[in-house]
C-alpha cells in the first residue's frame, strides 16, 4: 500500500518552505497592486517575472559570466586551500610562519583590495577570479588543516605500532578523517566564491562581453529598470541555492554511510 | 625478576627490565617493574582501576616509552617485532575502528599494511570474522554495530594477522556474561592451538583464572606488581574447569589477593 504523502520523508522539507514562499509571494503581489506601489519603487513578482522573460538572453549571458568566475574561483580556492593545508601539517613551523598571512588575507575586506587587484591584473576575468578566490580560500585552508590534524589518537597509535609510513598514514588515515571537515569548508567556500565573484564585478564595473550579473544590477539601477534589477538578483540567489544543494548532495555521497553529520539518525 | 617457567621454555617473548613510567605531568604511573613472559604463556594483569595495567600493556606494545629501564622483545629491540614469527597485535580498551570503512575493510587493514594479496586477504578476513561470529556484519559500518560487536571487530582485526604476541586491554569488558564466557573459551582454545603468547588486562577474577597460566596482581600509588599467581591447570581448558571446585578455590584465592592489593593501593 502507498504511504500517505504527508509521511514521506521528503514531503515536509520540500512542501513546507514552498507553501511559505507561495504565501509570501501572494502577499507581496497583493500589496503592490492594492496600494498601487509604482513599479520603479518596488515591483511586484509578476513584473519581475515579466522582466526576466523579456531580458532573458542578456541575463542568461550575464549569468554565464558570473558562473564562470564563481566556478573558476571555487576550483582554485579548493586546490590552493587543500595544498596549503597539506603544507601546514608537514610541520608546526611551516604553519606558524604562514598562518598569520592566511589570516591577514582573510580579515582584509576584499572590497578594499579589489580595485588594486583590478588595476594590477589587466585581464578582467582573471582579476575577478583572483578576487573571488581570495574570499573563498580561507575556510578551505582552516577546515582542511583542522581535519588533517583531527585524527583519532587511538588509530594513530595503531598505525604507529604497525610501523606504517607517513605517506600511507596520510592517505589511509588523515585524509578520510579530514573529509567531513573539508566538506564543511567546501560548503562555506562555495557560497563565498559566488559572493566574491559578484562583489568583484561590482567593483570592476565591467561591461561588454564579460559583463556579469552585478553589472546587470548596476546598469538597471542607472536606468531605473527596477524589475530587471530584481530579476538579476533572483538569478544570483537561485545560483547560490543550487550551489548549496550541490554541496549537500556531495556531502551525502561521500559521508552518508559513516559520518554523523550526513547519516540519518535513528530514533 | 619474575621468571615464569611456563610449560614451554624458550627465549622469552617479552622482558620488562626495571621499566618505570613517569608521565609528562610528573605523575608516577609505574614504579620500576621487572617481568619476563615466556612463549606460550597467557599472562593476565588484574588490579584496581587506575593502577597502571593499561600503562604496562602500552609499554609492552611500544605505544609509550619507559622513562627509565627498558623493554625487550625476543631479546632484542622493537625492530624484532614484525619479523616472521614475531607478529604483534594489540586490542585497545576501545574498539578504535575506522568509522569510514566497512567491517571487512577494518579487519583487513593490517593485511593491507603487510601487502597481502587480495584473494589471500579475503579468506583470512572471512575466517577472522567467523571466529568472532560477525560474518553477517561484514558489509556494515562501525556505527551500525553495538558496542560489543565493535569490540569483536577489533579482536578480529588482531586475529587476522595470525599474531605471535597478542596484547589485549579488557577486550570483553563491554560484553554480557554469556558472550564473554563463550569468547573466553574461544580465546583459550585459539591461544593454545596457535601457541600464542598473550598479555590480557581484565577486571574479572573468573576470566583471569579461566584463561591464564599466570596472573599478575597489580597495586596502585605507584603502579607496581603486588603479587603473582600461577594457575597450573592443564590447558586447553573448557567448561568443565569453570565448573570445578578447583576453579572456585582459585577464584577465592585471587579475590583475597586482589582485596589486599586494593587495600595497599590506598597508601
Ligand atoms: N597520559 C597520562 N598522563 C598522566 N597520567 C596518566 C596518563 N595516562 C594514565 N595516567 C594515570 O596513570 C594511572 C594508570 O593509568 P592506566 O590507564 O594504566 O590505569 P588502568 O590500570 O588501566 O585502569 P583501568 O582499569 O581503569 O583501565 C592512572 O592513575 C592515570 O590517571
Ligand atoms: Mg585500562
Amino acid at each position: 500500500m502507498m504511504r500517505p504523502l504527508m509521511d514521506r520523508e521528503w514531503f515536509a522539507p520540500v512542501v513546507a518552505p514552498l507553501v511559505v514562499g507561495t504565501l509570501l509571494l501572494g502577499l507581496w503581489q497583493f500589496c503592490c497592486r492594492e496600494f498601487q506601489i509604482p513599479i520603479y519603487l518596488f515591483p511586484a513578482p509578476s513584473d519581475i517575472a515579466q522582466s526576466l522573460l523579456e531580458n532573458w538572453p542578456d541575463l542568461l549571458h550575464a549569468l554565464g559570466s558570473t558562473l564562470k568566475i564563481t566556478f573558476a574561483a571555487f576550483a582554485l580556492a579548493t586546490t590552493l586551500g587543500v595544498a596549503t593545508a597539506f603544507l601546514f601539517i608537514q610541520s608546526r613551523w611551516i604553519e606558524m610562519s604562514l598562518l598569520p598571512y592566511a589570516v591577514l588575507l582573510q580579515v582584509t575586506p576584499i572590497v578594499a583590495v579589489a580595485p588594486l587587484i583590478i588595476i594590477l591584473v589587466k585581464n578582467t576575468p582573471l582579476a575577478l577570479t583572483a578576487c573571488a578566490t581570495v574570499i573563498a580560500l580561507f575556510p578551505i585552508i582552516s577546515n582542511t588543516t583542522i581535519g588533517l590534524r583531527s585524527v583519532d589518537p587511538g588509530l594513530l597509535a595503531y598505525f604507529r605500532m604497525n610501523k606504517v609510513g607517513r605517506a600511507q598514514t596520510l592517505w589511509r588515515l588523515r585524509v578520510p578523517s579530514a573529509l567531513p571537515f573539508f566538506m564543511a569548508g567546501l560548503r562555506i567556500s562555495s557560497g563565498l566564491a559566488l559572493i566574491g565573484a559578484v562583489v568583484a564585478e561590482f567593483v570592476a564595473g565591467t561591461g561588454g562581453r564579460s559583463a556579469g550579473l552585478a553589472y546587470e544590477i548596476l546598469q538597471s539601477g542607472f536606468q531605473l529598470d527596477i524589475p530587471r534589477m530584481f530579476a538579476a538578483l533572483l538569478l544570483i540567489t537561485v545560483t547560490g541555492v543550487v550551489l548549496f544543494g550541490l554541496m549537500v548532495g556531495l556531502d551525502r555521497l561521500l559521508l552518508g554511510h559513516w559520518h554523523d553529520s550526513a547519516a540519518k539518525t535513528e530514533r | 625478576m619474575n621468571d615464569f617457567s611456563a610449560p614451554i621454555t624458550d627465549v622469552p617473548v617479552v622482558d620488562v627490565l626495571s621499566a618505570e613510567k613517569i608521565f609528562a605531568n610528573g605523575f608516577r604511573g609505574l614504579a620500576p617493574i621487572d617481568l619476563s613472559i615466556q612463549r606460550g604463556a597467557f599472562v593476565s594483569l588484574i588490579g584496581p582501576s587506575g593502577c597502571g595495567k593499561s600503562t604496562l600493556l602500552k609499554l609492552i606494545a611500544n605505544l609509550i616509552e619507559p622513562s627509565d629501564g627498558r623493554v625487550q622483545w625476543w631479546r632484542g629491540d622493537f625492530s624484532k617485532v614484525g619479523q616472521a614469527g614475531r607478529q604483534l597485535a594489540f586490542v585497545f580498551q576501545d574498539p578504535t575502528l575506522m568509522p569510514w570503512a566497512r567491517v571487512e575493510n577494518n579487519v583487513r587493514l593490517p593485511l593491507d599494511f603487510a601487502g597481502v594479496d587480495k584473494a589471500a586477504a579475503r579468506t583470512r578476513v572471512e575466517a577472522a570474522l567467523e571466529q568472532v561470529e560477525l560474518t553477517q556484519a561484514a558489509r556494515r559500518y562501525p556505527r551500525q554495530l553495538s558496542g560489543g560487536m565493535r569490540m569483536r571487530v577489533s579482536i578480529a582485526r588482531a586475529l587476522v594477522t595470525d599474531p605471535d604476541l597478542l596484547l589485549m586491554d579488557e577486550p570483553f569488558g563491554a560484553l554480557d556474561e554469556f558472550t564473554r564466557n563463550r569468547l573466553d573459551e574461544d580465546l583459550a582454545r585459539l591461544s593454545w592451538e596457535r601457541g600464542l603468547t598473550s598479555v590480557f588486562v581484565t577486571h574479572s577474577i573468573y576470566e583471569a583464572v579461566f584463561l591464564s597460566s599466570h596472573i599478575i596482581v597489580m597495586a596502585a600509588a605507584p603502579g607496581r606488581v603486588f603479587a603473582e599467581f600461577s594457575v597450573d591447570e592443564p590447558r586447553p581448558r573448557g567448561e568443565e574447569f569453570r565448573a570445578s571446585a578447583r576453579f572456585a578455590a582459585l577464584c577465592r584465592d585471587l579475590s583475597a589477593l586482589l582485596s589486599d592489593a586494593s587495600f595497599a593501593s590506598r597508601g
